[in-house]
C-alpha cells in the first residue's frame, strides 16, 4: 500500500463521520474489547439512554452475524479468511453501522430475498415476525435461527440498505448499512 | 446437583441456581457468542426438575439490561420449561425486572408471559 493512501483513507473516513473503524479477523475477544470501547463512547457522546441501548444492541447483533455466519474465503495471507470490515459513523441525524464481508455467490440470492422481505414489513409487522421466529423458528446452535436481522431491523426503525459487489464467479462482497436515528420515536 | 454462582461478566450475567430452595437469579447483560453453552446448567436443572414431577415452589427473578438474540432464544426455552413444570403443579413464581423507561425490555417480558402462559410479576426499577 502507498503511504499516501493512508491519508485519504483517513480523510475519507473523517468526511464520513466515522468514530471507529476495524478490518481484520472478527474474533470474540475483538467483539468484547469493540463493545467496551462503543460503550464508553456512546456514554461520553452524552447520549440519551434509549438511542445509546439501540446502538449498542445493533451493535451486539451486526458483529455477532458477522462472528457466525460470515463465509470463509480462500486468502493469501492464512490459506481462510474470516476477516471483515466494519465502521461506525455518527452525524447530526443519528448513527450507522456499516459492515463488509465477503459472502459466497451460492448464499447472495437467498440473503438479498431476507432483507427484502424485511424491508418490506412495517413495525408492527416486524414486531410479530419477530415474535413468531421466536416461538417456532429452529434453536441454532450458532445463535438466534434468523432473529438477528430482524431485530438490527426493528432496532434501526430505517429500511436495510444492502450492495453485493461481485469479486469473483464464487465470491461477492456484501456491505450492509443500518441507521439509527436519534430521534425518538 | 450443586448449587452454581457465577458473576457477571461483560458478556454474560450474574448466574446462580441454587436446586436446595429452587431459586434461579438472572441479572446483568446476556450477549455471549454462544447462549446456548452459558444457559445449559439451568436447562439442566428445569429438566430435572421436569422428570421428578416436582411440586415445590420455584422461584425465578430475571433482570437484563440489555440481550442478544441468541439469548432471548434461551430465555425462552428456559420460561417454557417453567411452564411445564406449572403444568406439572408446581408453584412457579416469576419476576421479570426491568428499568424504568426501558419499553423494549417491558415488552420482551410482556411477549414471553404470552408466549408461555405464565404470569410473571412485572416490577419497574429505577436504574
Amino acid at each position: 500500500m502507498k503511504l499516501e493512501n493512508i491519508f485519504s483513507i483517513y480523510k475519507s473516513m473523517e468526511e464520513s463521520g466515522i468514530i471507529l473503524s476495524f478490518k481484520g479477523d472478527i474474533t470474540s475477544d475483538l467483539l468484547t474489547s469493540i463493545l467496551q470501547i462503543m460503550e464508553n463512547r456512546l456514554e461520553s457522546f452524552n447520549e440519551e439512554p434509549k438511542i445509546r441501548k439501540k446502538v449498542y444492541h445493533v451493535l451486539v447483533e451486526c458483529l455477532q452475524n458477522l462472528y457466525h455466519h460470515m463465509d470463509e474465503i480462500p486468502s493469501h495471507i492464512n490459506g481462510k479468511d474470516r476477516s471483515a470490515i466494519f465502521m461506525i459513523g455518527k452525524s447530526e441525524d443519528g448513527y450507522k453501522i456499516i459492515t463488509g464481508n465477503y459472502i459466497l455467490n451460492e448464499n447472495v440470492s437467498g440473503l438479498k430475498k431476507r432483507i427484502d422481505e424485511i424491508n418490506a414489513l412495517t413495525k408492527e409487522e416486524l414486531k410479530e415476525y419477530y415474535k413468531q421466529v421466536l416461538t417456532n423458528g429452529e434453536m441454532s446452535l450458532k445463535g438466534g435461527g434468523g432473529l438477528g436481522i430482524i431485530d438490527i431491523a426493528r432496532k434501526s426503525g430505517e429500511k436495510l440498505e444492502y450492495e453485493f459487489l461481485p469479486i469473483t464467479d464464487n465470491i461477492s462482497f456484501f456491505i450492509l448499512n443500518i441507521k439509527i436515528n436519534n430521534k425518538i420515536n | 446437583m450443586k448449587k452454581i454462582e457465577v458473576e457477571a461478566t461483560p458478556k454474560t450475567p450474574y448466574l446462580m441456581l441454587d436446586p436446595a430452595s429452587k431459586t434461579i437469579v438472572i441479572n446483568g447483560r446476556s450477549i455471549p457468542e454462544n447462549s446456548v453453552q452459558f444457559y445449559t446448567p439451568v436447562f439442566e436443572a428445569l429438566d430435572k426438575w421436569i422428570a421428578e414431577k416436582t411440586k415445590d415452589k420455584i422461584n425465578v427473578s430475571v433482570r437484563l439490561e440489555y440481550f442478544n438474540t441468541s439469548s432471548s432464544k434461551c430465555v425462552l426455552d428456559i420460561f417454557k420449561k417453567l411452564a411445564e413444570l406449572h403444568k406439572n403443579g408446581a408453584q412457579v413464581d416469576v419476576t421479570w425486572i426491568y428499568e424504568k423507561d426501558d419499553e423494549d425490555m417491558m415488552e420482551a417480558g410482556q411477549d414471553y408471559q404470552t408466549i408461555v402462559g405464565i404470569p410473571f410479576k412485572m416490577v419497574e426499577v429505577d436504574e
